[in-house]
């Protein structure tokens, strides 16, 4: 079914492409002309007078091609609609599709020859953080230019990366104080995965729990990554009977977690659950069943209700199939191919350096982000809202708080490390 | 620990207790099958979490038909899936043995990268069939929730079904190995397989035979994990690891021993993982594991096999 509806977008695109070029020939040419190859495209990338090549790197096989599927999704649907809609200076954009395959030193390899050989100007992709730091190396050294999706540790601020995803602190501390008031919360258990992102979001969390919120950690745990027995833990926890469960459970595990939380008669009718770790992908395989009165802090959820969004779930629907969801991530690397087509038309080039430049003059800016406004803070991550939603039966969250102003992102917190 | 009654602290001492033999069960269940293969005939098993993948997604299959045609079964499919997926595992499982298995039978190092790469093919095949994200059955609204003796005293339901169904399985694969001639004719060819041809059993039937058993029962360890775990394409790695742990430590040949194993492992871990963080407490079983296998190369329990 996903094969049929990719070929009929592949034809669909085709034909609307042709008749695109064909219509609007003098316009793109126009437009082209106002931008002559030779001055938006100084360091050799790969633009012609009438393209421009970008790279799109995610795990397409492998363990993450479950979360990284959707990802690439929405840059292929932001990208469409950037071609449609005329293109980056009069350029339509061709896509290089490389994947990841759910390792590390084949994020660095497949980047190289992204940069390297293909001269591409922008590349959107990585998911996981450890993808991440393996193909930040070759891009610091090509002096290349990647549009992170993820909401991520935190901790970096690269001068050739755009985080499009929030990092930690704007996910976590919105969300710890919107429980601590609302629900009068005194007491947390921290439950992660062990790895780094966990780690440092519960470092942060505990930090503001205990500085700032004047709350007690009851009890810290990590379980193996892919660990499917949570039986003791939970055990554990009911011994410390906390007011908040804080949860960043990953992959397989989170499933197992709920399922085995949920047959262990804690549900969400007894007992408050907060977690930085489900968005709509994951609960597909958890079951919306498992999740009911849970609560995620993200900073955008498929049911949000504007019309930026409808129109971006519609699109996205027509474009993937009916039955697709479009988590957290999906929309964050739905931004990438925006942002960077703003801070290229401001720059008035394609050169990194210059797009970069102007992305970090602080007033790039979307009005038609699906969640809602977000501008581009000079640390090159987004400013954007925190949402708490509550998980219904059927898979889907309702929103139930926002932060009342966009959060400022702050990479390096002090206080928090 | 002043502050908590006495009820309480027995409450979750009897929870404890079930999750460690909950544990126990989900370990027996996933190793009984590789314990058959790789006990029985020597074959080491690397796609054996693709079996229980199979029935997995076999159990998931079901339950989208069930609801689209039969919703008025939706509270009894899950056995049919169970049975279902004993049968497609068991006949892939056949298959695989007369196309890959049966050629490397005197190679036996060989089947391990011959069935590694079994697996990451069939986790392709999981990824283009069912699309690469996790999906989730529909289970009975029977099999959720738990049950409670006393106010305080939650028994995970999906775990005593778990716990039901390792029982018979063990059972099962106990009067099939020992009280039924099939059963003697594969200890015969496991103890000497030149000699168990020599008298008129049919080694290279007898082997198909027993594959195909080892792969239904992870089969129906892969329907019966849906209720407790993810069902994903790479589901089936999760629980590698810790299957050849329980075989190897429990003796290769020894079905007792992979009880046993299987067994100490849980109550090692659920005890440890109770009072020390989980990371922690899988180091430290594994450390355990690792110094008593330097003590008994062969496992806990080792059957006298002539080479």
């Amino acid at each position: 079914m996903k094969h049929f509806s990719r070929r009929k977008f592949l034809g669909k695109t085709g034909a609307l492409l042709g008749a695109m070029i064909a219509a609007g020939f003098i316009s793109t040419s126009a437009m082209a002309e106002d931008y002559p190859t030779a001055e938006v495209n100084t360091t050799g990338l790969a633009v012609t007078d009438d393209t421009v090549k970008v790279g799109i790197l995610h795990s397409l096989t492998g363990t993450m091609a479950i979360s990284e599927t959707g990802a690439q999704e929405a840059e292929k649907l932001a990208i469409k609609q950037i071609n449609e809609s005329g293109g980056i200076l009069g350029r339509q954009i061709e896509i290089i599709q490389e994947d990841g395959a759910s390792d590390w030193p084949t994020f660095a390899e497949k980047s190289r020859k992204l940069l390297v050989n293909d001269n591409v100007a922008a590349v959107f992709g990585c998911w996981t953080s450890a993808s991440r730091k393996a193909a930040l190396p070759v891009f610091e050294q090509q002096n290349g230019l990647l549009y992170y999706p993820t909401f991520y540790e935190g901790l970096e601020q690269s001068h050739n990366v755009i985080y499009t995803g929030q990092e930690a602190t704007q996910q976590i501390l919105a969300g710890l104080d919107w429980v601590a008031k609302e629900k009068g919360a005194k007491t947390y258990y921290l439950i992660g995965s062990d790895y780094i992102w966990p780690r440092t979001s519960m470092k942060i969390a505990r930090k503001h729990i205990e500085n700032v919120l004047g709350g007690k950690v009851v009890g810290e745990e990590y379980k193996p990554l892919g660990d499917t027995q949570f039986g003791s833990v939970i055990n554990k926890i009911r011994l410390k009977k906390p007011d908040v469960i804080f949860a960043a459970v990953v992959g397989g595990s989170n499933v197992a977690w709920f399922k085995q939380l949920n047959a262990a008669g804690i549900t969400g009718a007894k007992q408050t659950l907060v977690t930085i770790s489900v968005t709509e992908d994951e609960v597909l395989g958890i079951g919306g069943e498992n999740l009911v009165g849970f609560y995620s802090v993200m900073k955008y959820f498929q049911s949000l209700d504007n019309d930026n969004n409808k129109e971006f779930v519609k699109a996205f629907k027509e474009m993937h199939g009916d039955d697709s969801v479009i988590g957290d991530v999906t929309q964050a690397a739905y931004l990438g191919p925006w942002l960077w087509k703003a801070a290229v038309e401001k720059a008035g080039s394609f050169d990194v350096d210059k797009v970069v430049a102007a992305s970090e003059e602080g007033d790039i800016e979307l009005t038609t982000a699906p969640e809602g406004y977000v501008k581009l803070h000079p640390n090159h991550h987004l400013w954007s809202y925190t949402r708490v939603a509550e998980w219904q039966k059927d898979g889907q969250a309702k929103v139930i708080y926002q932060s009342p102003e966009l959060i400022e992102p702050n990479p390096f917190p002090e206080g928090y490390q | 620990m002043g502050d908590y009654s006495i009820q309480e602290l027995t409450s979750i001492l009897a929870m404890q207790g079930f999750a460690g033999l909950s544990l126990f069960s989900v370990l027996l269940l996933m190793a009984l099958g590789l314990a058959i293969i790789f006990g029985q005939m020597g074959v080491i098993n690397m796609a054996h979490g693709e079996f229980m993948a199979i029935g997995a997604y076999t159990t998931y299959m079901l339950s989208v038909m069930t609801e689209t045609y039969f919703p008025e079964f939706l509270s009894y499919y899950f056995f049919f899936a169970i049975i279902a997926s004993f049968i497609v595992a068991g006949v892939v499982g056949y298959f695989i043995e007369w196309l890959l298995i049966r050629h490397l039978y005197k190679r036996p190092l060989d089947t391990l990268l011959a069935t590694w790469g079994l697996s990451l093919i069939m986790q392709q095949i999981f990824r283009s069939l069912f699309g690469a994200r996790e999906v989730s059955p529909t289970l009975p609204d029977w099999l959720m929730g738990s049950y409670m003796p006393t106010d305080t005293i939650f028994i995970p339901i999906n775990g005593m079904f778990v716990l039901g169904l390792t029982t018979l399985v063990t059972i099962g694969v106990f009067i099939l190995m020992y009280r039924s001639s099939w059963g003697l004719n594969v200890r015969a060819t496991t103890q000497n397989r030149v000699m168990s041809g020599a008298v008129g059993i049919n080694t290279t039937r007898v082997d198909r035979m027993t594959f195909a058993l080892g792969c239904g029962i992870a089969g129906v360890a892969g329907a019966a994990f849906t209720t407790i775990a993810s069902t994903g394409p790479t589901s089936g790695s999760l629980y590698i690891v810790d299957t050849f742990m329980v075989v190897v430590f429990g003796g290769a040949a020894s079905l007792f021993g992979t009880i046993a194993s299987a067994f100490s492992i849980a109550q090692a871990q659920s005890i440890l993982e109770f009072f020390i963080s989980g990371s922690m407490a899988k180091v430290l079983t594994l450390l355990t594991l690792v110094i008593i296998l330097m003590m008994r190369p062969e496992g806990l329990f080792s059957s006298k096999v002539r080479k």
